[in-house]
């Protein structure tokens, strides 16, 4: 799956986007965010306070707790300072 | 009653005028058109730009969904909704959104639920440009403005 990265989530990961292919047993978008955090230092420090990182998945938003099964684009990213 | 719905992201600046003449003209029926603009603040003097990030793709999609909900609950005739991204200098707009309805309520409704909504769902992130040169932050979000978004809850 394609993963994109936006605003500080991107700049302290260090890339904008990847393709990953997380391990079984990473089923949830909570999942996926400790998993990350195990890829090396940036991304401890990016995925420090997981429940800060809003997250989309196809490009809509979702929460923690919704499976990452056939997602083909999952987006993460600080809170929203629109408008 | 269906709404023409038009939402635009780019990095030019647009017309607040042309917006508005576009959304009523040769529609008859509107009675009142709404607008709202959002601006570039210098902070007390502290800034000289903002540059805003967006996801290309599901920040259209996302401003698509909150005008779709908007047009849903109240009668609206066409809703219009600019947002700008790169970077933006003190002064210059951000963000335009125009509403268009027979009566005046509906207009004034949905522009605010739309403001309210794409400020903590829209896809967007703003990073300060400090005047003394230093490197600017990344803007943080408002718990005032996720606040906000709780009295548009209803059943």
């Amino acid at each position: 799956m394609k993963l994109v990265y936006f605003a500080w989530v991107r700049e302290r990961i260090g890339v904008a986007e990847e393709d990953v292919t997380p391990p079984a047993g990473v089923a949830t978008v909570r999942e996926l965010l400790e998993w990350l955090k195990t890829r090396g230092e940036e991304y401890a420090e990016a995925l420090k306070y997981p429940e800060a990182i809003r997250v989309a998945i196809n490009q809509e938003h979702v929460r923690h707790d919704e499976r990452i099964a056939g997602a083909r684009e999952i987006g993460l990213f600080p809170p929203m300072t629109g408008g | 009653m269906s709404c023409r719905v038009t939402v635009r992201i780019q990095s030019e600046p647009f017309d607040t005028a042309d917006e508005m003449a576009a959304i009523s003209g040769g529609d008859s029926d509107v009675g009142a058109v709404v607008t709202f603009s959002g601006l570039c603040r210098d902070e007390a003097g502290t800034l000289h730009a903002l540059e805003i990030e967006h996801y290309p793709g599901m920040a259209e999609a996302e401003i698509g969904r909150i005008a779709d909900a908007a047009a849903k609950r109240w009668p609206v005739t066409a809703l219009t909704v600019i947002h700008r991204h790169g970077k933006i200098g003190i002064g210059e707009q951000i963000v335009l959104v125009v509403a268009a309805s027979r009566h005046r309520h509906a207009a004034f409704s949905a522009a605010e639920f739309m403001m309210d909504f794409l400020k903590s769902r829209a896809p967007f992130w703003k990073k300060e440009h400090r005047s003394d040169g230093t490197e600017g932050s990344w803007v943080d979000a408002k718990e005032a403005d996720e606040r906000a978004l709780s009295r548009w809850d209803r059943d």
